[in-house]
């Protein structure tokens, strides 16, 4: 059986946005709502195309290369957060902040990363061979699907291991009462680095996935605050407290942008984008639990 | 009450005194009876809307804007339309009752001290020109010299004509002020008379002023 | 000695000043409404984009003169920021603080989108074009000087509104105190709408002059709008007086960052250095 390329296409960002989406919740859904995570996406993209492109590295170094560099940042800026308490307001506009940072770095260093016309990974599938892995390319979608689709599975299993393990009920406890929380022995700094950096960490494979799939990068697409935003509207959208929420709220987003084109043609650009917002508003005043969270409420109520 | 009235409502912590007052107000919503002001039902009456009525409270722990100044505190008191026009005097008319205020007109009523912002307060208050005025528990947490002044005070505006309901603490002071008392234990009035009957009831006496 | 006066860094101080001031008139806006309600229009930049586009619209398809077209702006920026409390916000009010910033970062989305939906992706320009003002060796451009100007006016309007008038006062008065604005006869309600009306007013006066020396595009916020959050947050979220000096600040960071490397290296070293001052005082400059 053989699927078309398009609808393969469609699941295959399905699964890779329901990622992403899964991994911003995974701090999300804990109080720490990061308005920056377009950072560690960038960073992930940036450094295995940038290494692969200037540098001739393999992605297989440059993972744990933008790995690193994810780390580094997720915990220079996490640490003082946690440790000074910026919460709240203050905390989604300094990850605010972040995630411009990485888009201006990049856009500032545009003769190595094309500025904002955005860079391409050198291709290394030429003569037909469909398979470069050490280049981490492939050209048939049937592969990226399996590899995306692993680690969308993986994703859920990291999002149910903080979920189960003690930590997350440590972790509910200092998303809503610090003082509490520290004064039962709560170690609140370690622990809310900890599913940061977790969640910093799957955020940059998704870049690098990203990058990998589309062959193509540019800021505005993986990094600065329309990302970071379109993560946390996704998130929430489907409902981030529930574990196949982020994922629903990718469906959506992609399946109303589908929808809409085929309805409209392209005669209207930007239809998708303008019912999406109007629906995200509503959305956070009428169903602040999102589309699933919503569903499953309404389940339990009705089962009761 | 009667117009000119004084009236105190005293009782121990947790009476509901602070309640009474805030309902009338508004700032609360009663839940059962009626509030009639000038023989006219205050319930559907939004609570921005009472002061506009001449009904101006003095709430619990004066609850000043502190980074306004005095003056500007005053100036609050007289937000509504038609206390506007009558600003200048009665600014002078409170300056007039309290003089400290008058030094102090230009500094943040944060800094004030206690007794000063209690005044300052009342000032506001009276600002709107009101024809009720509510205090919530005037000598609460002022020092024992300053209370005395705060008594002063209050004979004082008494003593001016305006109807004053008094919530207090301090029931001895407080029934040497006031005309009328109401004494109210969980929620209900167990006792009223005038002030002298209530000081020299035997329950009041034992409970409350340890004799 | 004469090497270390060299007057195009002269022009880069100064041009950092005129950008200061109008950053000064942007952060104006954002503070009054946190300051007031506690709420903070992530959307901000977008209502301005709005503003330009209906100077735009007016002036260019309709041949309003550009004043009136201005004028006209402002008031529809006010309705809409009347209009975004009414609807969008209040009922929020009660709900987590991070509800409200995601439903303006909704309007955002739906703002841009609308924007890209009604006016396509192109640049579009207002097709005024003022002279450069030179002075010396060094030069200005008179829309920036203007800008300048408008922005200290409406500063300095703000000012007297807010320490003269009842309405200004009651809205200081009601981010000091919010339980007893009643007691004074004030009704929090409507001062909330009345101030969303007035950021707005703010954020319109910002788009007429932002108009004046770029293209509007539907992503157009996304290039002022966070830096006017940074510049609200360094000088401490809030406060009128923190954002002025923040604004200053920061202006100077881009002018001569802008001026010493490339343009965008000023605004990296600008948000670098409000994310090392968040963790020295995180409540910014003048916050509580």
């Amino acid at each position: 059986m053989s699927i078309g390329n398009y609808p393969l296409h469609l699941m295959i960002l399905v699964l890779l946005w329901g990622y992403i989406y899964t991994s911003w919740s995974v701090m999300g859904r804990l109080g720490m709502v990061s308005f920056g995570h377009g950072a560690f996406m960038g960073i992930g993209a940036y450094t295995v195309v940038m290494l692969w492109n200037h540098f001739g590295l393999t992605p297989w170094i440059g993972i744990p290369v933008a790995f690193a560099a994810t780390a580094a940042v997720a915990f220079v800026i996490g640490y003082p957060c946690f440790r000074f308490k910026i919460v709240g307001h203050y905390f989604a506009l300094v990850t605010l902040a972040l995630s411009e940072v990485a888009r201006l770095l990049i856009v500032a260093l545009r003769d190595y990363t094309g500025g904002s016309l955005g860079a391409t990974p050198v291709t290394a599938l030429s003569g037909g061979s469909g398979v470069a892995l050490g280049a981490l390319q492939f050209e048939s979608k049937s592969v990226w699907l399996v590899i995306v689709a692993a680690f969308w599975l993986g994703g859920l299993w990291v999002w149910r291991a903080v979920d189960r393990s003690m930590g997350r009920l440590a972790l509910q406890a200092i998303s809503e009462e610090e003082e509490a929380a520290a004064s039962v022995g709560i170690p609140v700094t370690a622990a809310k680095l900890r599913v940061t950096l977790i969640s910093a960490l799957m955020t940059c494979a998704g870049g690098i996935l990203y990058a990998q799939y589309q062959l193509y990068v540019n800021p505005d697409a993986v990094s600065g605050i329309a990302i970071s935003l379109q993560m946390v509207f996704g998130a929430i959208a489907g409902g981030m407290f529930v574990m196949l929420g982020p994922t629903v709220g990718a469906a959506f987003t992609l399946l109303l942008a589908e929808g809409l084109r085929l309805a409209f043609g392209n005669k209207y650009p930007a239809l998708d984008s303008t019912i999406y917002g109007a629906l995200l508003v509503l959305f956070i005043i009428y169903m602040p639990k999102g589309i699933l969270g919503a569903a499953l409420s309404a389940f339990k109520g009705r089962g009761r | 009450m009667r117009a000119g009235e004084a009236v105190a409502v005293i009782g121990p912590n947790g009476a509901g005194k602070t309640t009474l007052l805030r309902a009338i107000s508004k700032l609360v919503a009663p839940s059962g009876g009626e509030i009639a002001f000038e023989n006219e039902s205050l319930r559907n009456v939004p609570a921005h809307q009472i002061v506009s009525r001449g009904i101006a409270h003095v709430p619990e722990n004066r609850r000043l804007f502190p980074r306004l100044t005095v003056e500007e505190n005053l100036k609050m008191g007289a937000y509504p339309v038609a206390s506007r026009k009558k600003f200048p005097e009665r600014l002078e008319q409170v300056f007039g009752l309290f003089p400290r205020l008058k030094e102090r007109r230009r500094q943040a009523a944060g800094t004030l001290s206690g007794g000063e912002q209690q005044m300052c307060a009342i000032g506001r208050a009276l600002m709107s020109g009101p024809k009720l005025l509510l205090l919530d528990e005037p000598s609460a947490g002022l020092a024992p010299v300053v209370v005395q002044s705060i008594f002063e005070l209050m004979r004082r505006i008494c003593a001016e004509g305006y109807t004053v309901l008094i919530v207090e603490q301090n029931i001895r002071q407080v029934l040497k002020v006031v005309q009328r008392a109401y004494l109210l234990e969980a929620g209900r009035i167990v006792l009223s008379g005038s002030a002298a009957e209530l000081t020299a009831s035997p329950q009041i006496q034992k409970t409350y002023l340890g004799l | 000695m004469s090497e270390l006066f060299d007057i195009y860094l002269l022009e880069a101080v100064l041009n950092g000043l005129l950008l200061g001031g109008l950053f000064a008139l942007l952060s104006l806006g954002l503070n009054l409404i946190f300051g007031v309600i506690d709420v903070v229009w992530i959307c901000y930049a977008e209502l301005i984009m709005c503003g330009m586009y209906a100077v735009y619209w007016l002036h260019v398809q309709y041949h309003w003169p550009v004043l009136a077209a201005m004028a006209a702006a402002i008031v529809l920026v006010a309705a809409l920021g009347a209009a975004l409390h009414q609807f969008v916000i209040r009922p929020v009010l009660s709900a987590e603080p991070i509800n409200q910033l995601l439903v303006t970062g909704g309007v955002l989305f739906f703002l841009q989108a609308a924007a890209t939906l009604a006016f396509g992706i192109d640049f579009r320009n207002v097709g005024i074009s003022l002279p450069s003002v030179h002075v010396g060796e060094m030069s200005f451009s008179a829309a920036r000087l203007l800008a300048f100007g408008a922005a200290a006016g409406g500063v300095a309007v703000m000012y007297f509104f807010l320490k003269r008038t009842y309405l200004g006062t009651a809205i200081r008065a009601i981010s000091q105190d919010r339980a007893i604005m009643p007691l004074m006869g004030v009704s929090a309600g409507r001062i909330f709408l009345t101030t969303s009306a007035l950021g707005g007013a703010l954020a319109g006066l910002a788009a007429c002059l932002l108009v004046l020396q770029y293209d509007v595009h539907p992503a157009i916020g996304l290039s002022f709008g966070p830096i006017t959050f940074l510049i609200c947050v360094l000088g401490g979220l809030g406060s009128l007086v923190g954002g002025f000096i923040a604004a200053f600040v920061l202006a100077q960071f881009i002018s001569i960052g802008g001026f010493f490397f490339a343009a965008e290296w000023g605004y990296f070293i600008a948000f670098v250095f409000f994310i090392v001052v968040m963790f020295i005082r995180p409540q910014g400059i003048l916050g509580k």
